[in-house]
């Protein structure tokens, strides 16, 4: 069991797994599966709660890569949710493309918006960088506003073309037996579910690489990375411009199932930012795992408290409040504190060799 | 030289913390600093470092002039630091702190990196606690942490910044082998320490700042036998 207590005649090499990862595995699969099959026995109402719950924690993600890993704390990642939004729009209504083609264009076209962007707020620190983010989502707002094919101010909704022309409905129609808005729901739950994995894969392996590397470093002192040869600037950029992407994404997928958009909605930092703010800390920023119990969290309240109305948003401001006074570390904080256990393990271990004699 | 400081002048408003100062070291040559509080020991550190850009003056390093080098750029150079209070990144483990020194610092890829990082955890002492968060590990080995984590940059000069502070008699002789094991593989050592008997077992040379001024340099033994040295001293070492 001892494999580190070695002598300087041994040689040494790194292993990237943790303790129990082949059951995870196992369970992720399983897990996959049951969701994939769902909407074969799940009703409509389900199917359209998980939407709503897969595109938080894929929101949720990205943003805990950002903020609890880059130490980018953002308030304006609506600015890319609403782009994401608005680019579907512009490439289905007028460009004529397939909505399945127009949501990873979006991605990228999310990301070239981002490089520019970057270029303004990155001259920005700490507080200073958070408002700089709110106020580029609100010149995007602004922008998105004046553009009168889209609908100005008031917006403009898909038409039933566009929103039946995802491919697969038709099929699902025929095999489940459903009407049109359900079968749509049904495709719309399976694009979902594909793009938070997506998501989920994507944070994961830049956590296990070498960037990951530089990215835990980061997250834990960033004075100390830069002076251990970690370019802190291209890091962050390079964080800032995938999240855009992936945020862009998913905002072009959320906007593709609501069919409407408009500037106020595309651009609410409260539903795109305020909210899976909330998701990562009082699941536990800084860990992949936070996020997933965070906005299983937040769907339960809105699920059975939302009738409540102010209650319900006083009730989530204070449970947000009492987790960052009393558990910094987040809920999943408190379990990985007691249990040494991880979902998504990205840690690299040492292990110690005898060399075999020559 | 390997180091090459001259005329370098900074100061945070009114306190003037590096004022007309040249330094030079011999590559594997070990210097120690010593100074009051608020001699400006730290600021030269972060001024060698890049954290900080002096108001005047040249900083070289093998000939090169590191003037708007950023930190990151001047450890890729050879310069590696440790922090006066250790500053691990305590949820990586002590090994993954190793690595993103030899990785980014050497532009080594993981793999590579292993063998030399299992060879530092084991010559320092903190092999057994290679797996294991560093934010779990005690004073003495944060310290050795900094150390290695230094060292696994490869860096031909190692800035040491009070890593004797805060140890036991005991702790302190263990870190002096090590710093004097460090010094046989041709490492140069600048070192800024208050406990002055374990610097003076290692150093060559012994120069003495106050605001920011150099007062003396010299040899260990002769500088310290210096009245104006022993003056400001009073109070810092018995």
């Amino acid at each position: 069991m001892d494999d580190t207590a070695a002598g300087p005649s041994h040689s040494f090499r790194i292993k990237t797994a943790g303790r129990g990862s082949h059951a995870a595995l196992a369970a992720v699969i399983v897990a996959l599966l049951v969701l994939t099959l769902l909407p074969l026995f799940a009703g409509r109402t389900l199917i359209q709660d998980l939407i709503f719950l897969f595109y938080m924690l894929a929101l949720a993600q990205c943003w805990n890569l950002l903020a609890g890993y880059a130490g980018l704390i953002s308030v304006g990642q609506q600015a890319f949710v609403g782009l994401g939004g608005y680019l579907l729009f512009a490439l289905t209504l007028i460009g004529g493309l397939n909505p399945l083609l127009a949501i990873p264009l979006a991605g990228v076209i999310a990301a070239l918006f981002a490089l520019p962007t970057a270029l303004v707020v990155f001259r920005l620190r700490g507080a200073y960088f958070a408002i700089g983010t709110w106020v580029v989502a609100e010149v995007y707002r602004l922008t998105f506003a004046q553009i009168k094919p889209l609908g100005g101010g008031t917006g403009t909704s898909l038409t039933p073309a566009v929103t039946s022309s995802v491919p697969g409905i038709e099929w699902v129609k025929a095999l489940l037996d459903v009407r049109t808005p359900a079968a749509r729901d049904i495709v719309s739950y399976w694009i979902a579910l594909a793009l938070l994995v997506a998501t989920l894969a994507a944070v994961y392996l830049i956590l296990r690489s070498r960037r990951g590397l530089a990215l835990g470093a980061i997250r834990d002192h960033e004075a100390a990375a830069a002076s251990l040869g970690v370019d802190i600037y291209r890091v962050k950029l390079a964080v800032y411009v995938a999240t855009a992407a992936m945020t862009g994404m998913i905002g072009a997928l959320i906007y593709l199932q609501k069919a409407r958009i408009s500037p106020d909605a595309g651009f609410a930092v409260l539903d795109w930012t305020a909210y899976v703010i909330f998701i990562v800390v009082i699941g536990g920023i800084g860990t992949m795992e936070g996020p997933v119990i965070g906005a299983i969290i937040f769907y339960l309240m809105q699920r059975y408290l939302a009738d409540f109305g102010a209650w319900y948003l006083i009730l989530l401001g204070t449970l947000g409040i009492l987790v960052m006074l009393f558990a910094p570390k987040g809920l999943w904080g408190l379990v990985a504190e007691r249990y040494d256990v991880t979902l998504f393990p990205t840690r690299r271990r040492l292990i110690a060799e005898a060399r075999p004699k020559s | 030289m390997l180091l090459d400081v001259a005329g370098l002048k900074k100061s945070f408003g009114s306190i003037i913390v590096a004022d007309d100062l040249d330094l030079s070291i011999a590559p594997s040559e070990a210097v120690g600093i010593i100074g009051p509080n608020g001699a400006g020991k730290t600021t030269l550190f972060n001024l060698i470092g890049g954290g900080l850009a002096p108001a005047a003056g040249h900083i070289r390093f093998e000939g090169r002039d590191l003037a708007g080098v950023p930190p990151q750029g001047r450890c890729r150079a050879g310069i590696a630091r440790t922090h006066q209070i250790p500053l691990p990144f305590e949820k990586l483990t002590v090994f993954e702190n190793l690595l993103v020194g030899a990785v980014y610092g050497r532009q080594k890829s993981e793999r590579e990196a292993a063998q030399s990082c299992g060879e530092i955890l084991d010559r320092l002492g903190l092999l057994k606690r290679a797996n294991v968060p560093a934010g779990s590990l005690t004073l003495l080995e944060r310290k050795r942490l900094e150390m290695a984590r230094a060292l696994a940059t490869a860096p031909r000069l190692l800035l040491l910044d009070e890593i004797a502070g805060g140890l036991t008699e005991a702790e302190c002789g263990e870190l002096v082998a090590t710093i004097r094991d460090i010094r046989k593989t041709g490492v140069a050592i600048l070192w800024i320490e208050h406990v002055v008997h374990a610097l003076l077992a290692v150093i060559d040379r012994l120069v003495v700042l106050n605001f920011g001024r150099k007062i003396a340099e010299g040899l260990p033994r002769e500088v310290m036998a210096r009245p104006d040295v022993h003056q400001i001293y009073i109070g810092i070492e018995a």
